[in-house]
């Protein structure tokens, strides 16, 4: 489903961590949000699955606005994997996938045959369903992210929110968790740190510096040389190569100016 | 092109194996199937307790007599009065303290997501014992003519108002702000409830130590209905919080992200067993350790998931509790012990082994 994200500003203890950000994330597009520490990636994330109300601006997703929405309602179109989830390792990884499942009940409803279905598939996507009745707290950091995605599935979202996925996990573990956003196929926008990861990952890129949207584009134009000097303070050049992957090579001396 | 084409894509990672940590002995126990073992020992401690004491029964004699109360028949007044009387209205409230206690516990310590946490921990304990021991210590009339109870209540309500207004930050409750607001704040009212120990006259002490440390032994049917409503109703509210609460202990953001209106979920809760507790603190004192220790037990032995540890944190707090309250006044008679003196006793051992038996807290 379509997301829109028009001319939003947030205060946040009266700071302003976003000005006018327009953002826009077609059906079936994954698209990534970089930008250094502190740009406003994640509160820009939290406007859109509810959970920092713009202080101007709206957030549409298809047709209707996310702030008028229920918070119920809400989650039943946006999952959101997260930084710093705090999941009690003694849930097995079926509990974990099953709180994706909260949207859809009311305080009276049980889940299910079709929750459990829904779980089950969930689970097979990820790779997780022979270790459903696993502790969550004695899986690699990989597979934790994999239940997580699974939980966000559960949830039959439109649109996928991903804050820093891919943080602290080994580079076989990021390339196997990004393949796995890709062949779900679900719209998606995140937050990723790494810029090759992103480069060559993304559909389109929305680069956030200081609380605004400074370029955005396909890869290469958005991760222009000047981008990655002026916003990223990095020496370093986006090409794609010949296998039709886009790469960031840094330069030899990397740091762009001396600040 | 001239590479050689992947024509193989390499097989994923085998997964990591189950190191050490499993499933709590008892998780895959369907829910209905543990809901219906435990209900139906609770009702067996229940007529056995009932049965024993000075003068001792058959089960089947406080069987009868419960039957014929509610089916209507014959019975012997002198059983009667023992039983029906005497045994069961304590039997009962013992049950409620101990479901209320563990359930309150449940959500509190998923509330401020603290394993310490238990149901007095907003200062309940607290202010109830300022109520109470005001009114133990300087007469009837102190409180305008309060009884023991209804000083309680006052004191705990009293106590958890200032907790609510000191921990919140901005509108928003901070649980952080919270657990340090409620042990303040009891800190001062165990300071004045101290005073007036020392205060009162000799005799008054023994009455007031007894009460601080929870006893069931002066439960009546009138008392009974009031709090038996109280407690019951909002016990059965909250364990229907189980799906809102594995949202809400997996944090604030993500518990939203989830749907989850987590500022009005957490006034809901926090007023919700307040009451429990003011009200069993009123009728009961302060009875301690099965709030903070039958949530543990239960997600020990059952899984950590909410929908599964209230409703059996409710059945196993009131089966402990009639246990103890069994043993409080069999161990030495014609005496009896407060609650408070067993519930320690006679739990820590069990649940010293099996916290030293579950690997999945190595993990957290």
């Amino acid at each position: 489903m379509k997301l829109q994200v028009n001319q939003v500003s947030v205060s946040l203890g009266g700071k302003q961590i976003l000005h006018d950000v327009d953002l826009d994330v077609a059906p079936g597009e994954f698209v990534g949000l970089i930008g250094p520490n502190g740009s406003g990636k994640s509160t820009l994330l939290r406007t859109i699955y509810r959970s920092v109300r713009p202080a101007a601006g709206t957030v549409h997703l298809g047709e209707q606005d996310v702030w008028g929405m229920s918070a119920r309602t809400a989650a039943r179109h946006t999952a959101a994997v997260l930084q710093n989830c705090p999941t009690p390792p003694g849930l097995t990884v079926r509990e974990v996938a099953e709180l994706g499942r909260t949207p859809h009940h009311g305080m009276f409803d049980r889940n299910g045959h079709t929750d459990r279905e829904i779980v089950d598939a969930a689970l097979a996507r990820t790779g997780m369903a022979d270790h459903a009745d696993r502790i969550y707290g004695s899986l690699s950091g990989g597979e934790r992210q994999r239940v997580l995605l699974a939980r966000a599935l559960a949830q039959e979202p439109k649109l996928l929110v991903l804050d820093e996925p891919t943080n602290h996990l080994d580079i076989r573990a990021r390339f196997e968790l990004l393949e796995l956003v890709h062949t779900v196929g679900v719209t998606t926008l995140a937050v990723l740190h790494d810029l090759d990861l992103a480069a060559r990952s993304c559909d389109r890129l929305v680069v956030l510096d200081g609380g605004r949207v400074v370029a955005v584009g396909p890869v290469l134009e958005a991760l222009s040389p000047a981008v990655l000097s002026e916003v990223f303070g990095v020496t370093a050049a986006t090409e794609r190569h010949d296998d039709g992957i886009v790469r960031v090579t840094y330069g030899a001396r990397p740091l762009a100016r001396a600040s | 092109m001239t590479a050689t084409p992947i024509t193989t894509r390499p097989a994923p990672r085998p997964l990591t194996k189950a190191a050490g940590a499993r499933p709590a002995p008892l998780s895959s126990v369907p829910l209905p199937v543990s809901l219906v073992v435990l209900g139906a020992l609770l009702v067996v401690v229940i007529l056995a307790a009932s049965a024993i004491g000075s003068v001792t029964f058959s089960l089947g004699d406080s069987w009868q007599i419960v039957q014929a109360h509610i089916f209507g028949g014959e019975v012997n007044p002198a059983h009667d009065q023992i039983i029906w009387e005497f045994r069961i209205p304590r039997v009962l409230l013992a049950a409620l303290a101990g479901a209320g206690l563990a359930v309150t516990g449940v959500v509190l310590q998923a509330l401020v997501n603290n394993p310490l946490a238990d149901p007095f921990i907003l200062g309940v304990s607290a202010g109830g014992s300022v109520g109470a021991v005001t009114v133990m210590a300087l007469g009837a009339g102190a409180l305008g003519g309060l009884g023991v109870s209804g000083a309680a209540f006052l004191g705990a309500t009293l106590a958890v108002g200032l907790v609510f207004l000191l921990g919140q930050q901005g509108g928003k409750l901070n649980p952080v702000r919270l657990v340090l607001a409620g042990v303040v704040v009891s800190y001062v009212f165990t300071s004045v409830t101290n005073f007036m120990q020392l205060q009162t006259e000799p005799n008054n002490m023994r009455a007031i130590m007894f009460w601080l440390l929870g006893s069931v032994s002066g439960a009546h049917w009138e008392q009974l209905h009031i709090a038996g409503v109280v407690v019951i109703a909002s016990t059965l509210l909250l364990t229907l919080y189980g799906r809102q609460l594995n949202a809400l202990v997996t944090g604030d953001e993500s518990a939203t992200a989830l749907g989850v209106d987590v500022k009005r979920l957490r006034l809901i809760l926090i007023v919700l067993s307040s009451l429990v507790a003011g009200v069993l603190i009123a009728v009961a004192g302060g009875i301690g350790f099965v709030g903070l220790m039958v949530p543990h037990l239960v997600r020990l032995t059952f899984g950590v998931d909410h929908r599964k540890v209230l409703p059996l944190a409710a059945l196993v707090g009131a089966i402990y509790l009639v246990i103890v309250d069994l043993l409080s006044r069999t161990v030495d008679p014609p005496n009896e012990l407060p609650l408070n003196i067993l519930t320690a006793l006679f739990g820590a051992p069990f649940f010293i082994w099996l916290m030293r038996r579950d690997r999945s807290l190595a993990h957290s």
